[in-house]
């Protein structure tokens, strides 16, 4: 299965997005950069507003991720509660 | 009665399908004279929808809010004199490259995308080429300020744009630019959004940005992770506006293929430029330019065209040449600018013993055998108080402009010539990829503004060095020729020797 | 291959024909071998230059910046014109002997001629 891939940046939003894409894709792997994150997982990623919010610990929408990423890999498909990469 | 509150797809309907209307007394191929004369066939502009859906009230909420961070690193830089935290002034140089060359492409990339945001007959595309279009002024701006920081101490930045016009290395970026925005819609999405800035964009943002990162520009880091919060839109309407145009029809797949050749070519060649910053400019390095392509397009590519093969699209041709190559551009590019230094705005300089090791385990299979002997003569050259300089003009390759330094895929002992006849008229070319690219429409080339054929001409302020370099608004002794014995040398170097005395009750660098 | 434009018929100005040139001429020039040279060197030539004004005296202030060129090494150099093998007469003009507008010269001395 083809790898899709998110980069966030090292800051404190990010940090929890980062957890949240962790606990939740079992098959993610994370790589640490200077200022920031990779993330790799074969085949697709979830990223759940719910569990990132829980995480916060403030109520956090999809369209937030905005200002974490820096780059990404795979088809995009937003909706409310979830952000998904994938390739088909 | 409690207010519903809409979806996120609900919402990004209303606004780009709900807003627009078919319409009714005029023709919509007068509505939109650009849509059809590249060959493209769209039979369904609704089947495009943004993966993002984003609608102008959370853009504006979240742009906002990037502007708000990022001027508040700005300011505190300036204020906390960040110019002391670089690893060595020599890496400025590829900050001059960036402000000289890629920003005011992003001026460009504004203008244009305005352009689709009218020219698009789909009106989810033209929301996204609206939004896209803002992002890049932002970008500008957002470059211009802080590398204004860097201006008030360092020399080669303060006329950007004026040179970006006029110099040699910077008709490079300038023309790349020229050749898309004079080209259709559909030629643009290709060139741009889905060559530039999804293929090749991580050639870009990984050499600078973490170039920056490894060596104390945190205020280009900044400016850098803004920007690519925006360019994961970006590449995301590339991808999807190229697999757009191919699920559309058919008899798309051969113009696209074409235009995915073309732009991979241009859009490496340009990227030499960065290719020798990344192996010369950083004293702290990030990886090799060998070992950038490596990941970032001989397997993330891999992925991305096995994708794309369920529509017939095959990887770029020439992709091998580029294979073939990463071993020497960075070399003969640092090269040519180490020639002609004294005509650019940027410093080169010689390479140290340690630099040198590097090349050689970073490069085993050509440093050693053939650049390090050029880099020890030059070396040698200028310790007897004769600094190599070139003083002929280069010759330069009618498409991507660059002087032709490129050697033959199999034989990096020879330049790669390649000519090409057209109406009595010879153009020489750097490749197979310019040539080809040359052939197929001759009408747009033979107008290249190459900037030593105008100087030539006489457009250029004069027929000697010094009052070209003037024309170019080049601060002579200051902006241009080697980085030892340049004024910000001497700055620098007093700087350091400040830091290392016990501590002034000011700022070093207010003095 | 014909240029997909808005309008039919589409074209522009030819920025580099010869007449722009003041009565010159563009002419390349490359020393095969010595690519600290990194490329070949452009030249606005008027035909009516001599070849041996460029092998006496152009092509020495060009590349005698190299501690290893020496001048009459062109006297045994092995040159291409436009890609064919080209044996110079020096007491010819470089336009009576087929250098036309954006002519490529190559040379090959010492050893490699």
């Amino acid at each position: 299965m083809r790898i899709v891939s998110i980069t966030l940046q090292n800051s404190p939003d990010a940090a929890a997005i980062v957890d949240a894409i962790l606990a939740d894709n079992p098959d993610a792997q994370r790589k640490l950069y200077p200022a920031m994150t990779k993330i790799d997982c074969p085949g697709r990623i979830d990223v759940n507003a719910q569990s990132v919010s829980d995480r916060l610990g403030r109520e956090w929408d999809t369209q937030e991720i905005s200002m974490s990423v820096i780059s990404l890999s795979g088809t995009v498909d937003e909706d409310d509660g979830i952000f998904s990469l994938y390739w088909r | 009665m409690a207010t519903k509150k809409l979806s996120l797809k609900q919402k990004y309907s209303h606004l780009t399908r709900g807003l627009d209307w078919e319409p009714s007394y005029q023709k919509a191929d007068d509505i939109f004279p650009y849509a059809k004369y590249e060959g493209i066939k769209i039979h369904d502009w609704d089947a495009w929808e943004d993966p993002f859906k984003l609608t102008m009230d959370s853009y504006w909420k979240f742009q906002a809010e990037k502007e708000r961070k990022l001027y508040a690193v700005i300011e505190s830089m300036a204020q906390n004199n960040g110019q002391l935290g670089i690893t060595d002034a020599r890496y400025l140089n590829a900050v001059k490259l960036f402000i000289q060359g890629i920003t005011p492409l992003e001026y460009q990339a504004h203008r244009h995308f305005a352009h689709l945001a009218r020219h698009l007959p789909g009106a989810g595309l033209r929301v996204a080429a609206q939004m896209q279009s803002i992002d890049e002024l932002r970008h500008c701006q957002t470059q211009i300020h802080t590398i204004s920081h860097y201006n008030k101490f360092f020399d080669g930045m303060h006329d950007f744009s004026h040179m970006h016009d006029r110099l040699w290395y910077l008709s490079v970026p300038k023309s790349f630019f020229d050749d898309a925005t004079s080209a259709g819609p559909f030629e643009f999405l290709t060139s741009i959004s889905f060559a530039f800035e999804y293929v090749l964009t991580n050639l870009v943002f990984v050499p600078f940005m973490s170039g920056a990162a490894y060596n104390g520009d945190m205020a280009t880091v900044t400016f850098g992770f803004s920007a690519q919060s925006d360019e994961s839109r970006h590449m995301t309407l590339g991808l999807e506006a190229v697999r757009f145009l191919l699920e559309q029809d058919e008899s798309n797949v051969p113009i696209v293929q074409h235009w995915i050749d073309k732009w991979f070519w241009r859009g490496y060649r340009l990227l030499s430029l960065v290719s020798m910053m990344m192996d010369y400019m950083l004293p702290k390095k990030v990886m090799s330019w060998s070992e950038a392509w490596e990941i970032y397009y001989e397997e993330a590519g891999g992925a991305l065209f096995a994708d794309l093969a369920r529509y017939g699209i095959r990887e770029p041709k020439y992709s091998d040449v580029a294979k073939a190559e990463k071993d020497h551009i960075s070399h003969q590019v640092w090269s040519i600018f180490y020639n002609y230094s004294h005509a650019a705005a940027v410093h080169t300089w010689d390479i140290d013993d340690e630099h040198m090791a590097w090349m050689r385990e970073k490069y085993p299979a050509s440093f050693e055998a053939i650049y390090q002997p050029r880099y020890l003569e030059w070396r040698e050259q200028a310790k007897n108080g004769q600094r190599f300089y070139n003083n002929g003009l280069p010759q330069l390759c009618q498409v991507c402009q660059i002087p032709m330094a490129f050697t033959e895929p199999d034989d990096p002992s020879k330049i790669c010539f390649r000519v090409s006849e057209y109406e009595g008229d010879k153009y020489h070319t750097c490749s197979d990829g310019c040539k080809d690219i040359f052939d197929y429409e001759p009408v747009k080339y033979v107008q290249a503004w190459l900037p030593v054929h105008q100087i030539f001409q006489g457009n250029c302020g004069g027929a000697t060095m010094p009052e070209v370099l003037d024309w170019c608004h080049i601060k002579q002794g200051a902006d241009n020729l080697d980085y030892a014995g340049s004024p910000e040398e001497e700055m620098w170097n007093r700087w350091m020797e400040g830091r290392r005395s016990p501590p002034p009750a000011f700022a070093v660098a207010a003095e | 291959m014909a240029l997909a434009s808005l309008n039919p018929g589409y074209s522009g100005p030819t920025r580099d024909k010869v007449e722009n040139f003041n009565g010159a001429q563009l002419v390349y020039v490359h020393w095969e071998g010595h690519l600290n040279f990194c490329a070949g060197i452009t030249l606005p030539l008027p035909p009516e230059t001599p070849f041996g004004a460029l092998a006496s005296e152009i092509l020495p202030s060009l590349y005698s910046a190299d501690p290893k060129w020496r001048s009459d090494e062109l006297e045994t150099a092995r040159w291409s014109l436009d890609g064919e093998d080209w044996a110079p007469d020096a007491g010819k003009t470089l336009g009576e002997q087929g250098v036309g507008h954006k002519s490529l010269i190559r040379f090959w001395t010492g050893a490699a001629a």
